[in-house]
């Protein structure tokens, strides 16, 4: 079957996979509902869950009465690339230190762009490291360490 | 008016410090700065800095971060006019005018009369701020649960009038963003919801790695997609100050500008991006001879200017007297009070009056210093236009990566982030507006907590956000507006308002 409006459709699977998600999830883990004038944790949460799991439906239902675009492809070269190096920064800069933590990702991140000039991006990378430490740990006095903690 | 007088006096004495003209200055420029680069804006910057700002006192981390926003109006024109790209989605309808402006030979004349118009706009919204703040704090102590929730309805309602393309989406995205807000513990019973037993979810996710993700890396990602098109056109920027004949036939249109700016900043959901909008398609409505608009008319840079810097200023009204905020960058600010330990609302105004009347008179001090800065920095600003995007987006990436990380030293936030940047791009993919997302996300606790309170008060009965007069007024806007805004005249005039973006 073709979609008409894929954009909407999707988005409608969206919607009303994470709408009705939140509501199960009150149910399944038993928040307490309580009562209109007294509600429990459960309460708003299931009504809006529920809310956004009928939107959902209906924005799924009327995207075959409408023709839209389609969904272009995802890039996945910039996605992983940048999402991984931040990922990688988070996870590594308590032992590495941030003045290596950067340079490393900005050398990541450089092969989500066009072109990756090695000379240049490990430049930035430099610079970068150096000026945010003068002004972040330096400046502003955020607890970073700065050098690879295997160094002592 | 004698305590007007006394209350500018006081926040004259706490903003013209050194130490708060300094941070004053430093908001204003890198405001410019990011409001010159495309692809990258108020709400991740200000996202980026918060945690910066932690260490500082409170007027003076408020004073930068509102520096950045109006700076940053500023800053989105000089890219509109000169490279026919808005740095700033305020700047939108500025680049059809202004651009063409430049092709003639007058980009000076443009960005000296965008920065003049701003100015003027920008000390006529701060004494509105001044003078309107005070009255409204006054009525907001009468609003009980009831109304903050109905307000609330409307701020949300408003957002999804103000999101582009479909309005089915845009209340997706609210509900989807109030949902989220509700993770984790829950004020009034302790129990902590939807953290899946991972601690750090039990204090909720946090709104700068929902900002960041969506607003910061989302957009990185998706330029990088798109590849680097930029074209700059500097052959000559000519002389900067406006002549007589130009004045004259722009200051009708900086007046209606700032009057219709003002007003639409204050509206919950309003904001510069529609302010500019609406002042653009007021102009060519009104003007005699509309057929100069597109081709270089210079009402069509003035009153957008002046409308979206207007706006920008008025925006912290709802903000600083009922504590509720009308847009995203304001959302960002509650947080920066809320980390400040200042509860948002009509109390600061009383409670804080340094820091409430210090960042009002900040803002005039920080209009002038724009002005007067901007003009001979233009050449300054032009240069950093010519930085390739492959070596800017490390660097957004860089101090946005140390900004997360900061928030609680921890790797959680920034995986988070991580996570957020992915959601934040498919929305993209889905052509799901994130902005009523994050207004969502901000109010969603306020609203369940009034929700709660009201319904108490009422003994169980929602009648009660009918029977009360101003909480009834309040639903039935909000109720006008969807109505209006679903009328299908209406919906294709909004979509060809949009269609420029």
């Amino acid at each position: 079957m073709q979609l008409r409006n894929p954009k909407d459709f999707w988005s409608g699977v969206m919607f009303a996979v994470i709408g009705f998600a939140f509501a199960i999830i009150v149910k399944v883990y038993e928040y307490p509902m309580g009562t209109a004038s007294r509600m429990g944790p459960g309460y708003f949460p299931f009504v809006l869950g529920n809310a956004l799991g009928v939107l959902g439906l209906v924005i799924l239902l009327k995207s075959f009465l409408s023709d839209g675009e389609r969904v272009s492809k995802l890039a996945w070269r910039p996605l992983l690339w940048i999402l991984g190096a931040v990922v990688v920064f988070g996870l590594t800069v308590k032992l590495i230190g941030l003045a290596l933590a950067i340079i490393v990702l900005v050398l990541i991140s450089a092969f989500g762009g066009h072109e990756f000039k090695l000379k240049e991006q490990l430049t930035a990378g430099v610079v970068l490291s150096i000026g945010s430490i003068a002004v972040f740990v330096y400046g502003l006095k955020l607890p970073f360490p700065i050098w690879p903690s295997f160094f002592g | 008016m004698d305590a007007l007088l006394a209350n500018l006096a006081l926040g004259f004495s706490v903003a013209f410090t050194p130490e708060a003209l300094m941070y004053c200055l430093l908001g204003c420029l890198l405001g410019t700065l990011i409001g010159v680069l495309p692809g990258i804006g108020p709400v991740a910057t200000i996202a980026m800095l918060l945690p910066a700002t932690f260490t500082l006192a409170p007027e003076l981390s408020l004073i930068m971060l509102a520096g950045i926003y109006y700076g940053a109006q500023y800053g989105g024109s000089t890219t509109a006019i000169l490279v026919n790209l808005p740095g700033e989605s305020s700047s939108v309808v500025t680049a059809l005018d202004g651009y063409q402006m430049a092709r003639q030979g007058k980009a000076g004349t443009a960005l000296g009369i965008a920065a003049l118009g701003s100015f003027f706009a920008g000390c006529v919204a701060t004494l509105l701020l001044a003078a309107a703040a005070p009255p409204l704090a006054q009525i907001a102590f009468k609003f009980g649960p009831a109304e903050y929730f109905s307000l609330m309805t409307l701020g949300l309602i408003a957002a999804v009038v103000l999101a582009h393309g479909s309005v089915i989406k845009a209340i997706g995205m609210i509900l989807l963003g109030l949902l989220l807000g509700l993770v984790g513990t829950d004020v009034n019973s302790g129990m902590a919801r939807f953290n899946f037993s991972i601690p750090e979810l039990s204090d909720g996710i946090g709104f700068v790695a929902v900002a960041m993700g969506v607003f910061g890396f989302a957009e990185i990602i998706k330029n990088l997609e798109q590849g680097e098109e930029r074209e700059i056109f500097v052959n000559k920027v000519g002389r900067l100050l406006p002549s007589m004949q130009d004045m004259k036939e722009a200051f009708p249109a900086v007046l209606r500008g700032t009057g219709l700016g003002s007003l639409l900043g204050i509206l919950p959901g309003g904001g510069a991006v529609l302010a500019s909008f609406s002042a653009y398609t007021l102009e060519k409505k009104i003007a005699k001879d509309s057929s100069q608009f597109g081709k270089g008319d210079i009402r069509g840079v003035a009153a957008p200017e002046s409308a979206n810097n207007a706006a920008a200023q008025t925006s912290f009204i709802p903000l600083l007297t009922l504590g509720i905020p009308p847009n995203p960058v304001m959302a960002l600010m509650v947080g920066a009070m809320i980390i400040q330990g200042i509860q948002p609302g009509p109390q600061v105004m009383s409670e804080k009056p340094q820091l409430f009347w210090g960042m009002i008179v900040s803002m005039w001090i920080g209009n002038l210093m724009l002005v007067i800065l901007n003009l001979p920095l233009i050449g300054m600003w032009i240069k950093l236009l010519t930085v390739p995007y492959r070596l800017l987006y490390p660097a957004i990436l860089t101090f946005c990566c140390i900004g997360v990380y900061s928030l609680s030293n921890s790797p959680f936030d920034v995986v988070v982030t991580a996570m957020f940047g992915l959601i934040g791009y498919l929305f993209i993919k889905l052509d799901c507006e994130p902005a009523p997302l994050l207004l969502g996300f901000i109010l969603g606790p306020m609203m369940e907590e009034n929700l709660r309170r009201a319904m108490l008060l009422s003994r169980g009965d929602a009648m009660t956000f009918l029977n009360r007069p101003l909480s009834a007024t309040l639903l039935a806007i909000s109720l006008l507006l969807l109505v209006i805004i679903m009328l299908p005249a209406i919906r294709k005039k909004r979509e060809e308002a949009f269609v420029e973006e």
